[in-house]
């Protein structure tokens, strides 16, 4: 699909994450208190949580359901045995989230 | 390789085992071994000393290694030569007859000597002893009291702990008239309580001993030799000898005189390493480690190996990290059996105690959440090797305390770790089973919380951790690691709760991210947030800062997260009495949102589920209720029967308490759920008796309040606080309990572990009777708290965060 727009860094309060749906496709994207911005999978592989509402502490992301754990950076599970899909996002100069998807 | 020099200046038990130990490790091949030792033999077992001297030994029997041994293990042995200086730039250890001896790496054991309490007419006027007082440390002293007792009539022995005790009893044998002169109020106090010494005085007078107790020796009459011992008080006794038997003292002269760090010995760290030298070590009864320094041999042999696993490099990571002091004896017959303390040091300390002084059985067990940490054991120690491994591995003890101390009957059919079959699931939530642990543990993970993270046992319920936690330590044999975030409040901020509360309250920090910012070096913790938030809303009330990132999402949406992702709505319906008016504004609700499913909560109210996050705020609206806050780690509700309102058997008002109640605590954070429930009479209908409080009519205008109650993954029927006449009463020690769980809970403590943790005598004393003066804070506490009260539905419609309620955002392309 390549790099879509998904809305001002605005729309995201530092820390927490919302879900978008782009083509189809559902991503959860959070922006963390240090300012940097991550796009994920949408829904957690252990049984379909909502990762947009889970808890975010650095780059570390405990699912809101049964506490699985992934490092936003690469996907990888902290707890739990699968990983997520990641996608490169920016914050472009315009103050808007740009996700590779 | 060249080999390393290594010196050991001390030949007694612990100096010789290390060296074993270091042997077995191969350290021959490492290092040229040369050991100091002033006695010119080889090394014997201490211990039996009192066998020689009562004849039950022969000399040559106590040997552990005889002068041979050292010379096959090419061990070079300076017999009967003391060290004398310590030069620690140049590396060398000296001799008495100052020959130096270079060393790579020392071990320090120089052991201890007897403790020579003040007296005077202790020592003749060149200094030697007065003929006639002795020590009792050596093969040598044995000898020399052995030729003085020869057609001698009496003697004293100073001291009634163990070893006074055994000599006391060796020189009976040279058939004497012994006394046991003891300052303390009963015998061997450091391993009996009173009552057990006692009993103990009363068995070995039996024997003919004579026993004085509470005597302290002040003088050694007798010119030239002794003649007899004065007091304290005033008093004498005859005697032709006495034996000093006080204690001992360790030896670290050599070692301070080096310049190495000394308190009462010669102090250590983990690998038994002198803290100011990294080349030399010491071990036994001269080194201090972690403050305390031992006499028995069992904390000596775990020394010796931790010495030997480092300085061979055999394991570099070996750490000593102090010992448990557990011992069985016979002392003149009585056989005895002492571990770790021998009286409570707490309130809530359990004391299980039996006592049949007539045929000298007495057994005593002091218990600490439901762990031996103390216990006595005389006449009968049959149960010693249980209780021992219990006391030494801090295993929790049966319910049935009668089992700890007698065999009855059958035992109970309790399956051991190692009788368990693998596949037998451990984590009912999480499906883990025993053998996953294992691998688990196996796989490197030696802490129960590194092996709850990685398996996610005990992260459901919970009710599983104390399993989880014992088969942890059961498969890592004992040796596990303690993760030290256990004792912080929450793992990402290295404090314990009452210092995190301290620092909050000094830096004045309102919001998790200022906690982070100034606690936590800037590093953020996701699962730490929602407990740094509850405790923030509970030390600052209104003033707190919320951050909705640093709450759990029901607590961010103020809803009840289900299995598909969407919420659960509870409206509040204090003391569960609802109305025509309210329901049917419920029921177009339930219309108009289309809520698949509609049902009546445990806690007397109604449950809307199935609602999606966009429509939270329109339904909010629409029912015009309060929030019944079903979701949080808070006040939940408050059932109640119909009490005096219809009830034939009713004696209070229990809904007019319950809605009471609920205006008081409503929206109040806290450690965990708190659920309540008022009951109009004993028949406790509501339940109120194993609810996290409680309130239950009692006649005569009474309510008693419980604490503690449980009825969910745990059961337990909760404690009486304390009885009070009035609604009012009810709210004020209720409020007074919450506060005081709210500020010394660990986060997610339900109620009745933190009662059982801390006790309901050590609660009932803070609370009611204000023990430590707090009373009047807490009141004002929770007057704070709920003065800050806002309804978080009315809130939340008004000053939502950006997209706070939109489950899907789209994205336009």
């Amino acid at each position: 699909m390549g790099e879509v727009t998904i809305g001002p860094l605005s729309a995201i309060p530092p820390g927490e994450g919302r879900s978008f749906v782009a083509d189809g496709e559902k991503i959860a994207v959070f922006c963390t208190r240090g300012g940097k911005v991550f796009a994920v999978q949408a829904e957690c592989p252990h049984r379909g949580g909502p990762l947009a509402d889970g808890l975010l502490g650095g780059t570390t992301l405990i699912c809101p359901l049964h506490g699985w754990k992934f490092d936003l950076t690469t996907g990888n599970p902290l707890m739990g045995e699968c990983a997520i899909k990641t996608f490169p996002a920016r914050v472009d100069e315009t103050g808007q989230i740009v996700v590779d998807i | 390789m060249k080999k390393q020099n290594l010196v050991v200046i001390g030949n007694g038990m612990a100096g010789a085992r290390t060296v074993e130990e270091i042997l077995a490790r191969g350290g021959a091949h490492q290092f040229d071994i040369t050991m100091f030792g002033d006695e010119p033999t080889g090394n014997y077992n201490r211990i039996l000393l009192s066998g020689v001297l009562n004849g039950s030994y022969q000399e040559e029997e106590i040997y552990l290694n005889p002068l041979s041994w050292y010379v096959e293990n090419k061990i070079f042995l300076h017999a009967g030569k003391r060290a004398s200086g310590l030069l620690r730039r140049a590396k060398v250890v000296f001799g008495e007859d100052g020959r130096p001896e270079p060393y790579d790496k020392l071990i320090i054991a120089t052991g201890s000597r007897p403790y020579i309490p003040p007296m005077e007419g202790t020592t003749m006027p060149d200094g030697s002893y007065k003929p006639g007082v002795f020590v009792f440390r050596s093969l040598d002293d044995c000898r020399e009291i052995a030729e003085y007792a020869k057609g001698k009539k009496s003697a004293a022995v100073i001291g009634g702990g163990l070893l006074g005790l055994e000599a006391a009893r060796g020189l009976q044998n040279f058939g004497l008239q012994v006394s046991v002169v003891h300052l303390a109020g009963h015998l061997m106090q450091v391993q009996l309580d009173r009552a057990a010494g006692n009993i103990l005085k009363a068995d070995i007078e039996m024997l003919g001993l004579k026993v004085l107790l509470e005597k302290n020796s002040t003088a050694i009459l007798g010119r030239d030799q002794v003649l007899g011992l004065r007091f304290a008080d005033g008093s004498t006794l005859e005697t032709d000898m006495v034996v000093i038997s006080a204690g001992i003292k360790p030896n670290w002269e050599i070692a301070a005189g080096a310049g190495l760090t000394t308190e009462r010995g010669i102090v250590v760290d983990d690998q038994m390493r002198c803290i100011d030298d990294r080349d030399i070590y010491a071990v036994g009864e001269c080194a201090q480690h972690r403050g305390q320094t031992y006499g028995l041999v069992a904390p000596l042999w775990e020394q010796a190996k931790v010495l030997a696993d480092h300085i061979t490099g055999k394991n570099p990571q070996a750490a000593y990290h102090g010992s448990k002091v557990a011992t069985k004896l016979k002392v003149m017959g009585v056989e005895v059996a002492s571990m770790g303390i021998v009286e409570p040091e707490y309130p809530e300390d359990e004391v299980v105690q039996f006592s049949e002084p007539k045929r000298g059985t007495y057994k005593k067990l002091i218990i600490r959440e439901g762990r031996l940490v103390g216990g006595i054991l005389l006449g009968d120690i049959s149960k010693a090797a249980y209780l021992m491994q219990a006391f030494d591995r801090n295993t929790p003890l049966p319910e049935e305390r009668l089992q700890l101390l007698f065999d009855i009957g059958d035992p109970p059919k309790q399956v051991t770790f190692e009788e368990m079959n693998l596949d037998t699931q451990i984590c009912n939530c999480n499906g883990v089973s025993k053998g996953a642990l294992i691998a688990c543990v196996e796989s490197g993970k030696r802490s129960p919380k590194a092996v709850m993270d990685a398996t996610r046992a005990g992260m459901g319920c919970g009710s599983c951790k104390t399993m989880v936690r014992e088969i942890v330590e059961w498969a890592c044999g004992g040796n596990t690691e303690e993760d030290p975030s256990v004792h912080y409040y929450v793992p990402g901020v290295p404090l314990t709760k009452p210092e995190l509360i301290r620092a909050i309250r000094e830096y004045n920090l309102k919001s998790v991210s200022a906690v982070f910012d100034y606690l936590a070096g800037g590093k953020e913790d996701a699962a730490s947030k929602p407990g740094l938030a509850s405790l923030l809303k509970t030390l600052w009330h209104a003033e707190y800062e919320d951050e909705p990132d640093a709450r759990f999402i029901n607590e961010r949406v103020h809803a009840n997260i289900q299995k598909d992702g969407t919420f659960s709505v509870v409206p509040q319906i204090p003391g569960g009495i609802t109305s025509s008016a309210q329901l049917r504004r419920i029921a177009d609700v339930v219309d108009k949102y289309h809520v698949p499913l509609v049902k009546l909560t445990g806690g007397q109210r109604i449950d809307l589920l199935g609602l999606k996050k966009d429509d939270l705020p329109k339904v909010w609206r629409d029912l015009d209720m309060p929030s019944g806050y079903a979701y949080g780690k808070s006040y939940r509700t408050c059932k109640s029967c119909v009490g005096t309102e219809f009830c034939r058997f009713g004696v209070g008002d229990s809904i007019g308490l319950a809605m009471k109640i609920e205006h008081q605590f409503q929206g109040f954070d806290s450690p965990h759920k708190m659920k309540l429930a008022t009951a109009g009479c004993p028949r406790n209908c509501s339940e109120a008796m194993v609810k996290d409080l409680g309130a239950v009519a009692v006649e005569g205008g009474k309510w008693e309040i419980y604490i503690g109650g449980a009825a969910g993954s745990s059961v337990r029927k909760g404690d009486i606080l304390t009885v009070v006449n009035s609604h009012e009463d009810v709210l004020k020690y209720m409020g007074r309990f919450i506060q005081y769980y709210r500020e010394n809970a660990k986060y997610l403590e339900r109620t009745h572990g933190f009662v059982e943790r801390l006790g309901i005598s050590k609660i009932r004393a803070v609370v009611v009777e204000d023990s430590e003066g707090i009373a009047e804070r807490l009141d004002r506490e929770i007057a704070e708290s709920k003065a800050g009260y806002k309804d978080p539905w009315k809130d939340m419609v008004r000053s939502a965060t950006p997209n706070q309620f939109s489950t899907l955002l789209p994205v336009i392309s």
